[in-house]
């Protein structure tokens, strides 16, 4: 292929740039949009099915609904479920924030199930309140944002691309001004000059190697390859928690969702090879994924999703939701192995790592307007540290970054584009091409992220993690010799050197972190306590700007602002009780 | 470098006989863009094995040509 001059570029013009089109995106796009910026959306894949949301989704995990739960309860469960460390302000977004959106959602036409008296069919997983709402049609919730987008009073003040695919996003005087990209079919070099810029690229999901060994069968959409943390990394953000990986209970090889959840109420629930339940709650937590890798290699593995005890009509009803929404091949997959869920029970395993905010807590750091550490730059979704934050999270922060970066842009001076990072995204882009002959990208791929199971997979250790952090400056080389010929592998080369950056991340802030803490998710062999004295706080890095290399901190925990029963902060910090600079809690009451 | 071709067994599998010329509707919404028109026959087909087994591509063809198999390695 051609490679086009740093100087022949298309130059796109916005107030707010909006990267990723998936569930938080396209959220931020139409509040943004409602808030008179005019809006680029830059997605790689396609706006329709893009996102975590691809084919849809069963449920909501987190709504709190009036009557049924309080924000209180649900901050109380998410704090807990993650030891403590946690910025409550963020989290009571999620909580007071999160019945608007569901009504909002409504309005748009997504259905949610309702119970014989029309109050909201709300469910418990969690250890204590009832958050978890199905969506009957939830196959159709990426079609109705994708209309709303198009819609008469929106699509005049929007403008989506897809293929359009972002690398860098380029700063001035570290505040964020823009992007660089390409078109991943024609290979055009793009830049983009906007007033904020609101990452949304979901999950580094596609870090750890399933155990399949297949690159793209990975339990998160693989597109999500950590495009955002990498971005948001070089770009002078920090990002927080990266040592608490995400790990799922899965369908083994199937490598999808067991939903645990959406049987529960059925009457489903997980069990060992000895038919015996091993866990007394199935919420996703570190705590949790210990218990499961504990069973699987005990006596009494492998574990299994218990649905054979149900009724026919039951199962035909858990097969209705299972095989259409989220990951309708399920059902192709069961068909192929001959399993039928009236005689047979769902063998499970756990999955490779990943970092995700939505399920975990590693992410890029954001207060409670979404706001990352570079002005004018915003996270929401997956990738922005808003703990277990889910699908409502990632809509409630799309909401909120769309409205702040709205405003944001009003007032922000549009400098010129930085020419020498435009020029160090060009080489980032097209090196591969210049080197047709280099290892391909599948190879290199491989290569990177068997080191991540080789030496990140938990529980880890100092010496595993060391030898991690070598393998992955080994990588560096490789990355660089790496050939491509077409558009669509140019983009294939610049996610490894995204998976590569996270690999790092995750390694480094593993190593720096010398306790265990959040069950399986960052479980030290080599120091197997819990150290609160040292560690009850936030670890946060950064790219320093002196050396290029990475930089640590630690963040105290902020006050709380909602009480957590039965849990003591270990550093003896005060409650702030009222909730203060976080809007809509007096009005959710 | 040296290179070598190696047969693969793709999942998507698409009905040449049903698969309408000009539609490029798999094509678009495929999230991995795995899916291609073949030029000499019109017809789309998986130009590289980047399958998430999703399914946006079967279930937005109009007329049923595209089936989503599960990848040989996870059958």
């Amino acid at each position: 292929m051609q490679i086009p001059e740093v100087t022949d570029r298309r130059h796109i013009e916005c107030d707010v740039l909006v990267v990723g089109g998936g569930t938080a995106g396209t959220m931020a796009a139409l509040t943004a949009a409602r808030n008179g910026a005019s809006v680029l959306i830059m997605e790689k894949a396609h706006v329709r099915h893009s996102g975590a949301l691809a084919m849809g989704m069963d449920g909501v995990n987190n709504a709190v609904v009036p009557g049924k739960a309080t924000p209180e309860d649900y901050v109380a469960d998410i704090t807990v479920a993650n030891d403590g460390i946690v910025n409550q302000r963020t989290i009571y977004q999620t909580a007071t924030r999160g019945f608007e959106m569901v009504q909002r959602l409504e309005s748009y036409g997504v259905k949610f199930e309702k119970d014989e008296h029309d109050e909201y069919a709300v469910r418990k997983v969690h250890r204590s309140g009832s958050y978890v709402l199905p969506m009957p049609e939830g196959k159709e919730v990426k079609k109705v944002l994708y209309r709303e987008l198009r819609s008469r009073n929106v699509r005049s003040n929007v403008t989506m691309t897809n293929r359009l695919m972002p690398v860098r996003v380029l700063t001035v005087d570290g505040r964020a001004v823009g992007a660089v990209g390409f078109d991943t079919r024609t290979g055009e070099f793009v830049t983009v000059s906007a007033g904020a810029v609101i990452l949304a690229a979901g999950a580094a999901g596609r870090l750890g190697l399933p155990a399949s060994g297949y690159l793209y069968g990975t339990y998160e959409n693989p597109t999500n390859a950590g495009d955002g943390y990498a971005m948001a990394y070089h770009a002078g953000a920090e990002l927080s928690g990266i040592e608490c990986f995400q790990i799922n209970p899965l369908i083994k090889d199937y490598n999808g969702p067991a939903c645990a959840y959406v049987a529960n109420p059925f009457g489903g629930y997980q069990v060992n090879g000895e038919g015996n339940r091993f866990v007394d709650c199935d919420y996703w937590s570190g705590q949790m994924m210990a218990e499961v890798k504990r069973e699987l290699e005990s006596s009494r593995g492998p574990i299994y999703l218990k649905l054979s005890h149900l009724p026919d009509a039951t199962i035909s009803e858990i097969e209705g939701i299972l095989h259409t929404t989220e990951r309708p091949t399920r059902g192709t997959f069961h068909e192929g192995r001959g399993t039928n869920y009236r005689d047979r029970d769902i063998e499970m395993h756990i999955s490779e790592i990943g970092l995700c905010s939505g399920h975990s807590a590693s992410g890029v750091w954001v207060d409670e307007h979404a706001r990352t550490t570079v002005p004018g730059l915003y996270a929401a979704g997956d990738m922005a540290l808003v703990p277990h934050n889910y699908m409502i999270g990632a809509f409630v922060y799309g909401d909120i970054a769309g409205e702040d970066a709205a405003i944001f842009a009003r007032s922000a001076s549009r400098p010129g584009l930085p020419e020498d990072q435009i020029e160090a995204a060009h080489e980032l882009i097209y090196r591969p091409a210049s080197n047709p002959d280099g290892p391909p990208q599948p190879q290199v791929e491989y290569k990177l992220r068997r080191f991540v199971n080789d030496y990140l997979q938990p529980p880890k250790t100092e010496r595993y993690l060391s030898l991690g952090i070598e393998a992955f400056e080994r990588m560096r080389i490789d990355i660089a010799q790496m050939g491509a010929r077409t558009p669509h592998e140019l983009m294939r080369c610049a996610e490894v050197s995204f998976i590569r950056d996270c690999a790092e991340m995750a390694a480094r802030s593993s190593l720096e972190r010398t306790e265990s803490r959040w069950g399986l998710y960052h479980a030290r062999n080599d120091i197997p306590q819990q150290d609160d004295a040292s560690w009850f706080c936030h670890l946060n890095l950064s790219k320093d700007a002196a050396t290029g290399g990475m930089k640590f901190e630690r963040r105290p925990v902020a006050p709380y602002i909602v009480p957590v029963p039965g849990f003591v902060r270990p550093d003896g910090v005060p409650d702030e009780l009222a909730p203060q600079g976080v809007e809509l809690a007096e009005a959710w009451r | 470098m040296a290179q070598a071709t190696s047969r693969s067994d793709v999942p998507v599998v698409i009905d040449e006989e049903k698969c309408i010329d000009g539609c490029t509707l798999c094509v678009d919404m495929c999230p991995l863009d795995s899916l291609a028109i073949n030029p000499d026959s019109g017809k789309a087909y998986m130009h590289v094995d980047e399958c998430w087994y999703c399914g946006p591509c079967a279930a937005r063809c109009p007329v049923d040509a595209v089936t989503v198999n599960i990848p040989y390695l996870l059958r």
